[in-house]
């Protein structure tokens, strides 16, 4: 064994290991099988769905008799306003769905992340700063924002996403930059120091591998906050209305009286849809945060 | 000349509550390839004193007079830049292993490896390796467990990490700050073998930090009583055990159990440290000593010779010896 794949294997292996560990306890957790079930479900309609059952939104009824019809043997969930089946337009919003959770998400992790190691590992104004900034963005009311911006930008699913991501970020920040206060003073990074050690290198190599497990159990709980987010402004019309979501459904569904019509076929889908998705994220995320914080593992 | 020698050194810490008097005139020798204990209660100034070498006191700390000579060169008023080419490839520090010492996200050669690649980059990886390698070996690692990570080393061979990341830039001083505290007595026992040899093979100089002073008299060749931020006595240990001059020193030797002596209770020592933010009038030990003279009260002892490098602070005692 040559010395260069020693040291390369050994590590990947290190990794290996402890993700299978992690993935062990996650599915001995209960309610963390729960979630783990109920997200595959979803991943698999977003990423497979449209690829068996393709969903053409333009594909609308051609007469009266088409339009919110309740279940039957051809339209196994009914069919909405415009004739269209729900089952295939809910399996479609899986994806818009996830799309806009997944990607708000990264934003928020990555720039939250940057944020509170910055902000924590820096003392003085630079550190004070950048918390008040957070705490700007903190209190930034998220549905007056997204309505100015899509006035001013045009509603899109990239919009949404930038919204989403840029008032989701602050609670990551804090997270993370608490963390990071205390393990600055840990004897390590004083050690580190000691040597000389630029800025750069001591967050980089010792304190953000700390910190790593903590951005992950939060970034599955930031997931079902960013999709919930997704579908609350969809609902109230600020949604992208080429990409159906389960929140432009039931924009939609309210729109042309779904409910009052007694359309129960057209309402309970998305709905059921944002419910399976977020709850799944939650267990996980609960379930992750068990196992990955000693002091809740009761082992 | 000694290698190291600390004069007079004064240091204070400013916190909100205001000045705390840690260390006061506090003098300190040692010669090359020797070991020198530094004993003490907590707050005594022991720690303050020895980090100040490598220059590692925390930042509310102010050196206020005094100097620090390694081999005749000052290094206090140095900067930051300077002191980084002493410390750790002259002056090091085997830090407490116990407790927070490594990192528990990197692999313990990886951590090993870090002076040297930080302080030597010239070194090739390769080079570095074997050096880590040889240095574990000679702290009683085998090598292969580098590999490992901290969680998967017990707290004795945690302490002999902290050994190995010491000597990776083969300084000539030392400084052990508690390195056997919170490890039980047979392994205490291992790291204070370990630590004797180690001064054997590469003629280390040490400074021992320890409250505990059986640990001094087993591994030292002279030690250095503290109270208050003050050096109450100094000398060869066997001086010091068999005849202690100062009465705190006495009172501490009394507080250990000793299993050469008639069987007694341990007797404490009645009282509390000076307050270290009020003005030092008289002797700082005064308030608890059993032999107290109304001068002790008036007139601080300066440390006087009471034989062959034998030094104390006490009225008494210097009037018994004149």
């Amino acid at each position: 064994m040559t010395a260069v794949t020693y040291g390369a294997t050994g590590r990947l292996g290190r990794v290996g290991a402890s993700f299978r560990t992690n993935w062990a306890l996650l599915w001995a957790d209960r309610l963390g099988r729960v979630g783990v079930i109920l997200l595959v479900i979803v991943f698999l309609a977003a990423l497979l769905g449209p690829l068996l059952f393709p969903f053409d939104p333009k594909a609308v009824g051609r007469s009266a008799t088409d339009l919110l019809q309740p279940p039957s043997a051809t339209a196994w969930l009914g069919t909405d306003e415009m004739g269209r089946q729900v089952i295939w337009e809910t399996i479609a919003g899986a994806r818009t769905s996830l799309t806009v959770g997944l990607v708000a998400t990264a934003i928020s992790m990555v720039v939250g992340t940057f944020i509170g190691l910055t902000a924590g590992y820096s003392r003085g104004t630079m550190g004070e700063g950048l918390m008040r900034v957070t705490d700007f963005f903190l209190v930034i009311p998220t549905l007056p924002l997204t309505i100015v911006l899509a006035a001013l930008i045009g509603q899109s699913l990239g919009v949404i996403i930038l919204v989403i991501g840029l008032t989701s970020w602050p609670a990551t920040a804090r997270i993370v930059r608490s963390q990071v206060l205390s393990l600055r003073e840990r004897q390590f990074i004083v050690r580190i120091q000691s040597l000389g050690a630029t800025d750069l290198r001591t967050v980089g190599i010792h304190i953000l591998p700390n910190i790593l497990p903590l951005v992950f159990a939060n970034t599955v709980l930031v997931i079902a906050g960013s999709i919930l987010a997704e579908a609350t402004l969809a609902f109230l019309g600020l949604g992208d209305p080429v990409n159906v979501s389960w929140g432009t459904m039931l924009h939609f569904a309210f729109q042309s009286g779904a409910a009052g019509r007694g359309a129960w076929w057209y309402i309970i889908p998305p709905g059921v849809g944002i419910v399976v998705t977020v709850l799944g994220f939650v267990l996980v995320g609960h379930a992750l945060d068990r196992i990955l914080n000693p002091r809740l593992r009761n082992r | 000349m000694a290698l190291l020698e600390v004069r007079d050194l004064t240091i204070r810490y400013r916190t909100t509550a205001g000045e705390i008097r840690a260390v006061d005139a506090a003098s300190l020798d040692v010669d090359a390839g020797e070991a020198v204990g530094l004993a003490g209660e907590s707050g005594c100034g022991k720690t303050t004193t020895a980090l100040a070498i490598p220059g590692l006191l925390p930042v509310n700390a102010q050196v206020v007079s005094g100097s620090i000579r390694l081999d005749g060169r000052e290094l206090l008023g140095r900067s930051e830049a300077e002191m980084e080419k002493i410390r750790w490839r002259e002056v090091s520090v085997v830090f407490q292993g116990a407790m927070n010492a490594l990192n528990p996200v990197r692999r313990v050669d990886e951590q090993i490896a870090e002076p040297i690649r930080l302080l030597e980059p010239e070194t090739t990886s390769k080079a570095a390796r074997a050096r880590v390698d040889e240095l574990m070996e000679r702290v009683g690692i085998p090598a292969a467990r580098g590999r490992e990570y901290p969680h998967e080393f017990s707290g004795g061979m945690r302490q002999r990490v902290m050994i190995a990341m010491a000597l990776a830039c083969r300084p000539k001083l030392i400084i052990a700050d508690e390195p056997v505290t919170a490890l039980d007595v047979m392994v205490q026992a291992q790291i204070l073998r370990l630590l004797k040899d180690l001064r054997a093979q590469l003629g280390l100089a040490m400074i021992l930090i320890s409250h505990d002073l059986s640990v001094i008299a087993e591994t030292c060749d002279r030690a250095v009583v503290m109270y208050a931020g003050r050096t109450a006595e100094s000398g060869d240990v066997r001086a010091i055990f068999r005849s202690p001059a100062h009465p705190y020193t006495q009172a501490l030797i009394r507080a250990f159990p000793n299993v050469r002596r008639e069987r007694t209770f341990v007797s404490g020592i009645p009282g509390y440290p000076p307050d270290l933010m009020a003005p030092l009038v008289g002797c700082p030990f005064a308030d608890r000593c059993i032999v107290r003279i109304d001068r002790c009260r008036a007139e601080t002892p300066a440390l006087r010779p009471v034989g062959p490098a034998h030094d104390v602070a006490c009225h008494l005692v210097g009037e018994a010896a004149s």
